[in-house]
């Protein structure tokens, strides 16, 4: 066969080959570095237009302060972010031994058809939007709580946070706290079972041919080499858990109150700001106030999330040795 | 019996209680949902507008359906169209040694976890800066910044997924970094793109925070970009609490409608992700 | 002058060096087989020919490579232009994510070639050169992963010879091929050697009696020796040569 140049490639091929490659990277990277400098964006916006509060009011006063009287210029945030605690350390409280527990389950119990099947099904269930959750908690959960209260209360009143002194509906702590364990617990599942299937085989093995049964095995060994990962796990579920909006908005009560007790009512901080957006502007300060919620709700959430993200590959990391 | 046989039945009966409490949490999520719009939902819902003012009794949420749509959809191409170049950047052969990947994976690690109210919040503060109103481009762009993180994860991973020989194999012809990621790449990764294309839009319409700020409500179509506009999920949340109810069935109906798209969206991105890989080279 | 030459070339990855000071001149228009032991650097030296070691991460290259008696290392060279010199054929066939017509269309598509009859007939001249053509003629347009392995480096071969090199670097082409499809391979590598320069890493011996015009014995990164095929294997100089050959390392 001769070699006959059929691809004899012209120079202005060349040319608009090379440009093109130089363009096109060009405008790629372009957009990267837009990408990188969003969240500084984002926080550096945030910021500006909280200022005005920042400049008016010492923030050991804003954090600590629970006067809440934006008409007349009082702006204490405690009484939202101990509401934001309460609901938030409730359903961790609520969701971790459960989720946990159901990953072991799948990780280390169930047969491969079902973790096969469980697998997709969390997944798909987990991307069930906020204000559904929210509907089911109002039709569901806010009745059930309302009807478990009295007796709670007349049996276990005097446990330090379960009175129903303060308990008016069923719009209190203990139902934005259910409502999030269970929004939280795809998440905080999916990533332990992860974190649990990563423990190598070979190890398991080890400990039960010293004659361990297999909780032993599961209880000694698995979760102990995996403890970092899981607890990273919770680190995403309590970020998810803090940011979380529209469904705990819809039964916590959204009361000013510093709670005392899960039957009380409160007054989250996504929940702030979402609720008052209409009167933000009509009162001065109170927008500033407001973006400045979103912004302490936002590093605090970057703070948490990152942590566990690089937590998580640490210890995944290591396992790949 | 001894005690670790007990301690192991008792655990095994207390995780099987809780993966039957937590998976039948779920269902019963969607369970009370589907049953209680089934019930509101009368098909006529479907393709009309609220009549009688946002509080009043009759007339559908074509408003909320349309408006989610104008939405999510631009949202989900803006979305995409910001990720891919990212993610093509990402699986440049250089990783690890250029700060420009770091970085941008970093970042993108950042804003996965961002509350979309905090998206909502920084909307308002460019619709100040750009003296825009409630509308419906402000809900696009807040709408865009919630579905970034997602559709560009879901795109990295297929993106990191293509053997390096492939990639070799096409640079071994003499086709250049743009060449080999725009035909060779993107068309390997086409499937996930889809997939992360579809999962994001499925969260980007199920979202009320960011719209509070952004988008406002209305009870008719918006004829323009600069128009407040409706949307299922606030539909659900503002008609919610009102006393009549049949306003409150439309809500229920909204709820119905809305879970019933995000659960076909993300069951058709498996689908879709698993069915077409055949069809490229693993 | 021989085709390709290479002096000094030393390849590091990280702190680690690979390729140690290699000088040799591979020649023209003919099968030239490097063996040695796995780990010897066989497959470094093949890919610092295309300057393909540029994308692995902490790879480091020093020396020259001259082809036609141009460093392709130099600063003003177009590597774009040089791996088109250089096909490629890997020894996990490496079908792109494409029809088998668009296979072998990618590399002319990419240098400029536009006109469908152009294409097609290309299509066709260098799966015929492959010695695919006639399994294939029926199905062109059906995806290229469908195909069998040995099918699909056969593939990869005429996708390579599409962009008409003057090198043919192979490395370890037969490794992953069924006996049948190994040996129409290497059929198909010794009428190729009329017109093109063929360098094949293989560890397989047999292999590099039946093929090699010339053979290159590499050992823990050096260059042990080179020399004609028949003097090799016949009289091989070095004791680690002879030491390879006889099957005592492998």
């Amino acid at each position: 066969m001769a070699l006959v140049s059929r691809t004899n490639p012209l120079p202005q091929t060349a040319l608009i080959r090379k440009a093109t490659d130089r363009g096109g990277y060009l405008v790629f990277r372009a957009v990267t570095i837009l990408l990188i400098v969003l969240p500084g964006i984002l926080a550096v916006s945030l910021l500006i237009r909280a200022r005005p509060i920042l400049a008016k009011v010492p923030i050991l006063d804003l954090l600590t302060s629970s006067n809440w009287h934006p008409a007349r210029g009082e702006f204490g945030f405690f009484a939202f972010i101990l509401g934001s605690a309460w609901v938030t350390i409730l359903a961790m409280v609520i969701a971790v031994p459960l989720c946990l527990l159901t990953a072991i389950y799948v990780s280390e119990y169930a047969s491969p058809a079902f973790a096969a099947v469980f697998k997709p099904v969390v997944d798909v269930l987990a991307g069930i939007p906020s204000i559904v959750y929210g509907l089911w908690g109002v039709l569901a959960i806010v009745p059930l709580v309302a009807g478990v209260a009295p007796a709670v209360g007349r049996y276990l009143g005097f446990v330090p946070g379960l009175s129903t002194e303060g308990f008016l509906t069923g719009d209190c702590v203990l139902s934005g706290a259910l409502v999030l364990a269970v929004m939280v617990a795809p998440v905080i599942i999916a990533v332990s079972v992860e974190v649990l299937n990563s423990v190598p085989l070979e190890l398991r093995e080890a400990a039960l041919s010293v004659g361990a049964t297999k909780w032993q095995t599961v209880k000694h060994v698995v979760v102990r080499k995996s403890l970092a990962g899981l607890v990273a796990a919770i680190g995403l579920g309590f970020a998810r858990a803090l940011g979380e909006t529209m469904a705990v908005l819809m039964v916590v009560g959204n009361v000013v109150n510093a709670p005392h007790s899960i039957f009380e009512p409160a007054y989250p901080l996504p929940a702030l700001i979402a609720n008052n957006y209409g009167e933000m502007m009509s009162v001065p300060l109170y927008d500033s106030a407001l973006l400045l919620a979103a912004l302490w709700l936002m590093l605090i959430v970057i703070l948490f999330n990152l942590g566990a993200r690089i937590g998580l590959r640490l210890v995944t990391a290591r396992f790949w040795r | 019996m001894s005690w670790r046989h007990i301690e192991e039945r008792a655990f095994k009966g207390l995780m099987l209680f809780s993966t039957a409490l937590v998976v039948g949490s779920l269902l019963w999520i969607v369970a009370v949902v589907l049953w209680k719009g089934a019930g509101a939902l009368k098909l006529s819902m479907l393709v009309q507008m609220p009549r009688g003012g946002a509080y009043g009794d009759e007339g559908g949420i074509l408003n909320g359906i349309v408006g989610s749509m104008l939405l999510s959809l631009p949202a989900t191409v803006m979305a995409g169209l910001v990720a891919l170049p990212v993610c093509i950047i990402l699986q440049d052969e250089h990783a690890g040694r250029n700060p420009l990947i770091r970085t941008a994976r970093l970042s993108l690690d950042v804003l996965w976890g961002i509350p979309s109210i905090v998206y909502g919040a920084f909307g308002y503060t460019l619709m100040v800066y750009l003296g825009l109103r409630a509308s419906v481009l402000a809900g696009i762009i807040a709408i865009t910044f919630v579905q970034l993180p997602i559709v560009a994860r879901a795109i990295d991973e297929v993106m990191k997924a293509v053997p390096r020989e492939l990639k070799e194999a096409a640079y071994a012809t003499g086709a250049t970094r743009f060449e080999v990621a725009t035909r060779v790449v993107l068309r390997q990764c086409l499937p996930g793109i889809l997939t992360g294309l579809l999962l994001g839009f499925g969260r980007g319409i199920g979202d009320a925070a960011a719209l509070i700020f952004t988008a406002g409500y209305s009870d008719r179509i918006p004829g323009t970009l600069a128009e407040p506009v409706a949307s299922l999920p606030l539909t659900v949340f503002y008609l919610l609490g009102t006393p009549y109810p049949e306003t409150r069935a439309r809500a229920y109906a909204a709820a119905f409608v809305l879970l019933v798209i995000v659960l076909t969206v993300s069951v058709v991105s498996r689908f879709v992700a698993v069915r077409f890989r055949r069809s490229t080279v693993s | 002058m021989p085709h390709v030459q290479v002096r000094s070339l030393s390849v590091w990855y990280g702190s680690a060096q690979v390729l140690k000071d290699i000088t040799v001149d591979i020649p023209d228009r003919q099968i030239t087989c490097i063996i040695g032991p796995s780990g010897c650097g066989k497959t470094t030296l093949l890919k610092s020919l295309n300057r393909l070691l540029e994308l692995t991460p902490y790879a480091r290259v020093s020396g020259k490579v001259l082809v036609d008696g141009e460093d392709i290392y130099a600063d003003h060279v177009d590597v774009v232009n040089l791996r088109k010199k250089m096909g490629l054929l890997s020894q996990k066939p490496q079908p792109l994510p494409m029809s088998i017509y668009e296979n072998v269309a990618f590399g002319p598509r990419v240098h400029g070639m536009r006109a469908r009859k152009e294409l097609s007939s290309t299509v066709e001249h260098y799966l015929k050169a492959a010695g695919l053509w006639e399994e294939v003629k029926e199905r062109l347009h059906e995806p290229a992963a469908q195909l069998s392995v040995g099918q699909q480096q056969r593939l990869c071969l005429a996708r390579g010879l599409a962009v008409e090199p003057e090198v043919i670097l192979c490395d370890e082409p037969t490794a992953a091929l069924d006996p049948v499809s190994a040996q129409t391979i290497e059929r198909r590598f010794k009428e190729l050697s009329h017109d093109y320069t063929i360098l094949v890493v293989t560890h397989i011996l047999r292999q590099a009696k039946r093929l090699a015009h010339h053979v290159l014995f590499m050992y823990m990164g050096e260059l042990v020796e080179a020399g004609p095929a028949r003097q090799i294997f016949d009289s091989p100089a070095h004791p680690e040569t002879q030491a390879y050959i006889r099957g005592d390392i492998s």
